[in-house]
């Protein structure tokens, strides 16, 4: 090995090395913290706690009422889920044109940003932080008791939470993009809107719908567990068929949930085919 | 001072180095009146690209002054440097066309600079002056593509749409780095014909870094030579000798074939290929 001459080597073979070594060290003790064992689902006392459990869902509940409770239910949480995700980029889209690197002006002469858009695109990023760090259920039982239970809380609690999360990616998506097509127009004194819109955007546009469409699947569960906590949708329905031990109830609205979610799989990918 | 009322550009004592400490401008002095039509040539790497963005007001030398249009650059208002960049033109080397945007979009793009955003926004739900990019396109005989995708065109074909903006802008500095790289030797002297005359009408100065000698030598009256980050000369066509330009081009490659001492192995190599 000390033969190979110095300029052989490649330069960046420490720097992995060291990466490699931290991830090791840091994934050996979150395993040891968390206690993770498979085995434990196999051991008698387990499996059988298991099949008890399991054994109250069966037969599922089909009597027509209840079936078409459950589709009202159904669609309302794709309601909130939709509308909470029209919130969400309400929030997200501004956040991240302000947030966002490629579209600044200071940053093509110098390299760097002047410091006062600088420091608001910090803040920006700062708000994001704070809008996705609080769970989206925390959210949900706030606005229940400030507007009351049902759909209006579940919606705005995904819309602040979302938004959030689709702002910090949305800048990530935006600056990982090639960014030549945006700097050349911006270098011959177009605006910043104008050169996102002719540039930015068309060149990352699969990226964020893709990713966009994504998260209104997350929306559909979240509202689901939200409905717990009383923010209406399915998830509501099914806080109440547990409490009454009705588990019949609730395999039928988990059947319901997977069918959701096959069905915004199939509107994904139609949608992406479309704009891809 | 005296003779900036008639620049387009004047540079002085311009140097950059670009992180790492490898200087890529030294010392460089270059005036260009308004509309005049220069030439650079170089071996690659010789900091022609740089050269161009330091006069398009792209990127701030780390010395020396930049004149662009009679305005001390590097001194204005960020709204100043942006009123000053509507007025440039730079076409950097590769297309900077996104792949999904249709070609009409890519054309209008050039109106940017002189559109407000709702005039931006309201052309891309229908483009507002499809004619003008029409008639640009016809130039580079590309107005059959008007509707088609960026990604659907051929290399040479993207060149081309990327010099069309420049014929919708109303730059008066044009800047352009290779805009002939990906064309055959008679769509070369086409589109160079295109521009040239574009900036004739204009009164527009035009910069065009070239890699084919040829070219320059046919086509422009003043010529640049750039080398590792200097200006070896810059003269007139006629003073322009092959023994210059051989010393232009010539002093790098015998570096580079002091560089590889086995290019007899890699012809070996290729015909193992075949």
């Amino acid at each position: 090995m000390t033969a190979v001459p110095r300029e052989w080597r490649d330069p960046a073979w420490r720097g992995r090395l060291t990466a490699a070594i931290v991830f090791a060290v840091i994934l050996g003790p979150a395993f040891y913290l968390t206690e993770f064992n498979p085995a434990v689902l196999w051991s008698e006392a387990g499996a059988s706690a298991v099949r008890q459990f399991l054994s109250t869902f069966l037969p599922p509940a089909t009597s027509p009422e209840f079936l078409w409770m459950v589709i009202e239910a159904a669609w309302k949480t794709v309601a909130i889920a939709t509308v909470g995700m029209a919130i969400a980029i309400l929030i997200a889209a501004p956040a991240a044109l302000i947030a966002t690197r490629v579209l600044s002006v200071s940053r093509l002469a110098q390299g760097r940003m002047a410091l006062w858009p600088s420091a608001l695109r910090t803040g920006m990023r700062w708000l994001l932080i704070f809008l996705r760090s609080i769970p989206e259920i925390v959210w949900a039982m706030v606005f229940v008791r400030a507007v009351g239970l049902g759909d209006t809380a579940g919606v705005m609690a995904i819309g602040i939470t979302y938004g959030g999360m689709l702002g910090k990616v949305y800048i990530e998506i935006l600056e990982s993009a090639d960014q030549q097509a945006t700097t050349a127009l911006l270098r011959n004194g177009a605006g910043r809107l104008s050169s996102f819109w002719y540039a930015a955007f068309p060149a990352c546009l699969p990226e964020l719908l893709s990713y966009t469409i994504y998260r209104w699947e997350c929306a559909i569960r979240a509202s689901v567990v939200m409905g717990f906590v009383g923010a209406g949708g399915l998830g509501q329905q099914m806080e109440l068929s547990m409490k009454m031990l009705a588990g019949g109830e609730v395999l039928t609205m988990l059947s319901m949930f997977v069918l959701l979610i096959f069905m915004a799989d199939l509107v994904s990918a139609a949608l992406r085919k479309v704009f891809a | 001072m005296s003779a900036t009322s008639d620049a387009a550009a004047q540079l002085t004592g311009v140097g950059l180095s670009y992180a790492g400490g490898v200087p890529a401008l030294a010392g460089v002095d270059l005036h260009i009146a308004r509309g005049e039509q220069v030439a650079i040539i170089g071996p690659s790497g010789a900091g022609k690209t740089t050269l161009l963005s330091v006069l398009a007001c792209a990127i701030r030398p780390d010395a020396g002054e930049v004149l662009t249009l009679g305005q001390c650059v590097w001194q204005l208002s960020s709204a100043g440097l942006r009123d000053l960049r509507r007025r440039v033109f730079l076409a950097p080397q590769v297309p900077p066309l996104p792949p999904r945007q249709r070609v009409v979009h890519a054309v209008l793009a050039g109106r940017l600079p002189r559109w407000t955003v709702m005039q931006a926004l309201r052309s891309l739900i229908y483009p507002v002056e499809a004619a003008l990019a029409h008639a640009a396109l016809a130039q580079f005989q590309l107005q059959d593509k008007l509707y088609l995708r960026c990604d659907r065109l051929s290399g040479g074909e993207r060149q081309r749409v990327a010099l069309a903006r420049l014929l919708v802008s109303d730059a008066e500095l044009l800047l352009l780095d290779e805009p002939v790289s990906s064309l055959d030797p008679a769509l070369s002297v086409q589109a160079l014909e295109v521009l040239q005359n574009e900036a004739t009408r204009r009164n527009a100065a035009l910069v065009v870094s070239l890699h084919a000698v040829d070219l320059a030598l046919n086509r422009f009256n003043r010529l640049v030579g750039v080398r590792s980050g200097r200006i070896v000369f810059d003269l007139p066509r006629a003073a322009v000798t092959d023994a210059l330009l051989a010393e232009l081009y010539g002093a790098e490659l015998n570096q580079s074939v002091q560089a590889l001492p086995e290019e007899p192995a890699a012809v070996l190599r290729l015909s193992r290929c075949t």
